[in-house]
């Protein structure tokens, strides 16, 4: 978090910005979570490749003197790690290598429709290399979390509703803090949204969690039991998760959509995303059909690093299913053993009623009192079981789903502009046709068409390319996110055991003298 | 073909944990010192070290099987003469047939399963194999050392030959015929047990144990169910971890990345911790669960010595009744007296070893209690505290890594 930050402060006028600088500076190091000042500040990352140099900072952070925390680090020649001011040293960086030492690729990445504004560009260095060295950045300016569900309306008409959160310094929202209330379907309706403008352009969308038609009337019906409780908190935990999965990707971040999502009170019911709607259908059947047509697409392509990562992708997906599978088998028989641990506490108590030896008697008692308490760690350990460690496994299947969508979106780009070739070449043989026949006005047709064709050639190609670097680079930000994810949430879920073991010799050492104590 | 032939059991005697006060004196002394398991029997081989001039030589073996203890078991049983004692529980028979399943069923499922899975469920089957086996041996020596500390039944002439004749006791185990009638015999015996429970007892002692081991006999037997259950799940857990273990581990060898070795590591740790876990459900069914199960059987002997003392009780009032009546009439009566004063004598003698029986069953019971519930918690401790290292260690290096 605190990395050491190369920072440069633009020429902006007025040392008014140096103050506010200074004031982070020293709070930053410290409390680095409570305090989004002062992180991975917003670097303009849609540069023209002339303007790669910076020339035109003024032009491009005129919002940012608006807000305090805004002092953008654009790069110059100065950036290759030589501090001007001491107060840089205490603020993260922010990819800066980015805009300055790959003008020629930056080019192609417009295509991924950056918008001008400021752009949080965590992870987007362009070479490989850099692309693989870039350090962990995980400071965002950006937390959102959904919490409180409550129960709206009564019957099949109820819903869950969801407090949306955020809180930010990003300039783009009206506050620095704020919520909205939202229900399930409008997530559902924001990953539709997200999901018709970017999948194109081979972005990773997160997926939300699933529907539950099953969970989710017991919850209107008004079942008042723990496994309710349970499907609340599980999905307002994946809600939570695929929330903060939208606003670390920086493309999705700038999206209205995603904008209007958590800031806007009232929000347009979204259609379509009932299950059992036309639209549901619609999607369904979609879905079936473009299953089949991925089975039928392979590219001839020269770059194996495509295929490589695909079958990478698939294979890893299967070892994830199949662990998700042991890991729920898994949470199962914890509950198993947490409900026969409870039924023999209680007749091991009976046991020790009936035992006429007082001491024994007195032992046996304590026994099941120890019994009583293992329940409760087995009931513990069989929420963090599935809590940390079958959830994270689930999100990933899901989103490897989403990757192996990305590439096939890839695919459909290569197709098309095969398929444009292929039309451009029977053009050409109806020009040399009539070239032959000498038919001048439909000649003149058929070179309109040629022309029109090259240049649809030349425009998918560019899109093929455009997005294959796209693929790339999510794909390998993907990666590095996952790597992230695993190794904390794993660690998480140790810590748990570790704490419940901590637990387990306590309750044996302070049975351990009663045993001892029987005569 | 993937049933092993043949387990040697030498330190097997050391396993016996379920009773505790077991004077072991130089005059006899009883072991199995071997055990053989062939495809659906085993042959123990018990070994007798003895300084009594009853046997020929000093020390020797036999080979016997379970049908051999069961004869044994059943002879006391009827012996009028050992009425007033509580007959040590027969050992229950040899049950391989759930572990030879699975280890069918692992055979037949070898295709389906890469090497490593197939060689490590194979040896969690054997090693199941293994404890059962161990187990089935336990029982029989208890039984054994049971009687040859029992101050009465060690000099009973059909367990010396059982100890010491080497040939086959031609035991045959019991016939449908036969088996009809024991069930008949024991529909018999339980109906009369209960109308002989409700004659009340004049001594307080008896009337005291006799409601004292009913209700402890059924909790017992509620809570050694219990226990098995419990550690069913147990032990289904400590698989599943088995099976994450190894899917972490495939995940971990497919690149060399920094997410996989990370996987490695934390399916090397599952491999230890599951291992502990195993450990925790195997002790806690040598402590507890084989505890309560042994305890079930002998408080139904204390059970049926009861009955046998009720029963007694019964015979000797009607003989008094009869005895009246005789007199009343002026008939029969010095048969009757004969068949009174057989009466009381029967009683007499089986209350007199009857009480002592009991107070011993008590005694051993909570010394046996206490040493299993000690050895459990020493146990739990142990293995909790092992858990705790690996994890400790691990999420350190985990987390010094990232």
């Amino acid at each position: 978090m605190a990395a050491s930050s190369r920072r440069n402060p633009p020429p902006l006028p007025g040392a008014e910005n140096q103050d506010p600088l200074s004031e982070m500076a020293g709070e930053d190091s410290d409390e680095g979570e409570d305090i989004f000042v002062g992180n991975s500040n917003p670097v303009a990352e849609a540069f023209q490749p002339d303007t790669a140099n910076g020339e035109e900072p003024a032009d491009l952070f005129s919002e940012a003197e608006t807000s305090t925390a805004v002092n953008s680090s654009i790069t110059t020649s100065k950036s290759n790690g030589v501090h001007s001011d001491n107060e840089n040293d205490l603020f993260a960086e922010v990819s800066v290598e980015l805009s300055m030492e790959n003008p020629s690729t930056t080019a192609k990445s417009s295509g991924a429709e950056f918008t001008p504004s400021l752009t949080l560009s965590a992870t987007q260095p362009e070479s490989m290399e850099q692309l693989e060295e870039e350090k962990d950045e995980d400071s965002f300016d950006m937390e959102v979390a959904v919490t409180n569900p409550e129960k709206i309306g009564d019957g099949m008409n109820a819903y869950m509703a969801y407090k949306v959160s955020t809180r930010t310094t990003l300039p783009m929202f009206r506050n620095r803090t704020f919520s909205v209330w939202r229900r399930f379907s409008d997530f559902l309706g924001l990953y539709e949204k997200l999901s018709v403008k970017h999948s194109l352009n081979g972005c990773i969308i997160p997926p939300p969690p699933e529907k539950s038609v099953v969970g989710m009337t017991k919850v209107k019906v008004g079942k008042d039991d723990s496994s309710s409780a349970d499907f609340v908190e599980r999905r307002r935990a994946a809600l939570e998760r695929y929330l903060q999965r939208v606003v670390c990707h920086p493309s999705l971040l700038q999206d209205p959509d995603v904008r209007e999502f958590l800031e806007r009170d009232e929000l347009p019911r979204a259609v379509g995303t009932h299950t059992l709607s036309g639209a549901g259908f619609l999607k369904m059947i979609n879905r079936a059909s473009d299953a089949v047509s991925k089975m039928t697409i392979k590219i001839s392509d020269s770059d194996a690093w495509f295929d490589n990562k695909l079958q990478e992708v698939e294979s890893e997906e299967l070892q994830l299913r199949k662990l998700h599978a042991v890991v729920d088998s898994l949470v199962n028989h914890r509950k198993e053993l947490c409900g026969n641990t409870a039924v023999f506490a209680k007749s091991m108590a009976m046991l020790g009623n009936s035992e006429d030896n007082t001491a024994l008697s007195r032992a046996l008692s304590q026994l099941a009192e120890v019994e009583d308490k293992m329940e409760t760690l087995h009931q513990e350990q069989a929420a963090s079981d599935f809590f940390i460690l079958a959830e994270l496994l689930a999100d990933y299947i899901r989103l490897l789903g989403a990757v192996r969508g990305c590439f096939e979106q890839r695919m459909k780009t290569w197709q098309r502009w095969q398929e444009a070739q292929s039309t451009l070449q029977k053009k050409r043989e109806v020009e040399a046709k009539l070239l032959w026949a000498n038919k001048p006005d439909k000649l003149q047709q058929a070179k309109e068409e040629i022309t029109e064709w090259e240049g649809k050639v030349t425009q998918y190609e560019r899109d093929f390319d455009r997005i294959s670097v796209t693929v790339r680079k999510e794909f390998l930000r993907f990666e590095k996110q996952k790597s992230k994810d695993f190794k904390s949430q794993i660690v998480k879920y140790l810590e748990s055991l570790l704490q419940s073991q901590q637990r387990h010799v306590k309750f044996w050492e302070a049975f351990l003298p009663e045993a001892k104590a029987i005569a | 073909k993937l049933c092993k032939q043949y387990f040697p059991v030498d330190i097997l005697s050391k396993i016996l944990s379920i009773n505790v006060d077991l004077q072991t004196d130089a005059t006899l002394q009883v072991d199995i010192s071997d055990a053989l398991s062939e495809r659906d029997k085993v042959k123990f081989t018990v070994h007798t070290k003895s300084t009594l001039p009853n046997f020929k030589q000093n020390e020797f073996s036999v080979v016997r099987q379970h049908e051999e203890f069961i004869w044994l078991h059943d002879s006391f049983v009827e012996n009028e003469e050992y009425a007033g004692y509580i007959i040590p529980p027969a050992p229950p028979r040899p049950d391989f047939d759930a572990s030879r399943e699975k280890l069918q069923k692992l055979g037949e499922g070898e295709g389906s399963m890469t090497k490593e899975e197939f060689t490590k469920m194979k040896q969690e089957l054997e090693a199941e194999y293994l404890a059962i086996f161990k187990k089935t041996v336990a029982m029989h020596e208890v039984f054994l050392c049971r009687v040859a500390a029992h101050p009465v039944l060690r000099k009973d002439m059909n367990f010396h030959v059982f100890l010491e004749y080497n040939q086959d006791l031609s035991v045959r185990g019991k016939n449908k015929r036969e088996k009809m009638e024991d069930f008949f015999k024991n529909v018999v015996k339980s109906a009369d047990g209960v109308l002989v429970a409700g004659v009340k007892d004049v001594d307080d002692f008896f009337e005291h144990e006799k409601t004292f081991l009913l209700e402890y006999h059924n909790r017992v037997k509620d809570a050694s169910s219990k226990s098995d259950r419990m550690i069913r799940s147990h032990k289904n857990a400590a698989d599943d971890i088995n099976r994450i273990a190894s899917t972490l581990y495939t995940l971990g060898t497919q690149d060399s990345t920094d997410v996989c070795k990370f996987f490695l590591k934390v399916s090397e740790l599952f491999e230890k911790t599951r291992k502990i876990e195993a450990r925790v459900a195997a002790d806690e069914d040598l402590k507890l669960a084989d505890l309560l199960k042994y305890y079930l059987r002998e408080s139904q002997a204390a059970k049926d010595l009861l009955y046998r003392r009720g029963r007694a009780l019964v015979d000797y009032e009607n003989a008094n009744k009869a005895l009246d009546k005789a007199r009343a009439k002026n008939k029969d009566v010095l048969q009757a007296e004969t068949s009174q004063q057989v009466c009381c004598q029967k009683f007499e003698k089986i209350s007199e070893s009857a009480k002592q029986e009991l107070i011993d069953f008590k005694t051993r019971r909570v010394a046996a209690f206490r040493k299993n519930l000690v050895e459990l918690a020493e146990l739990e401790l142990k293995h909790a505290k092992g858990n705790l290292q690996l994890l400790q260690s691990c999420v350190g290096v985990l987390k010094g890594d990232t």
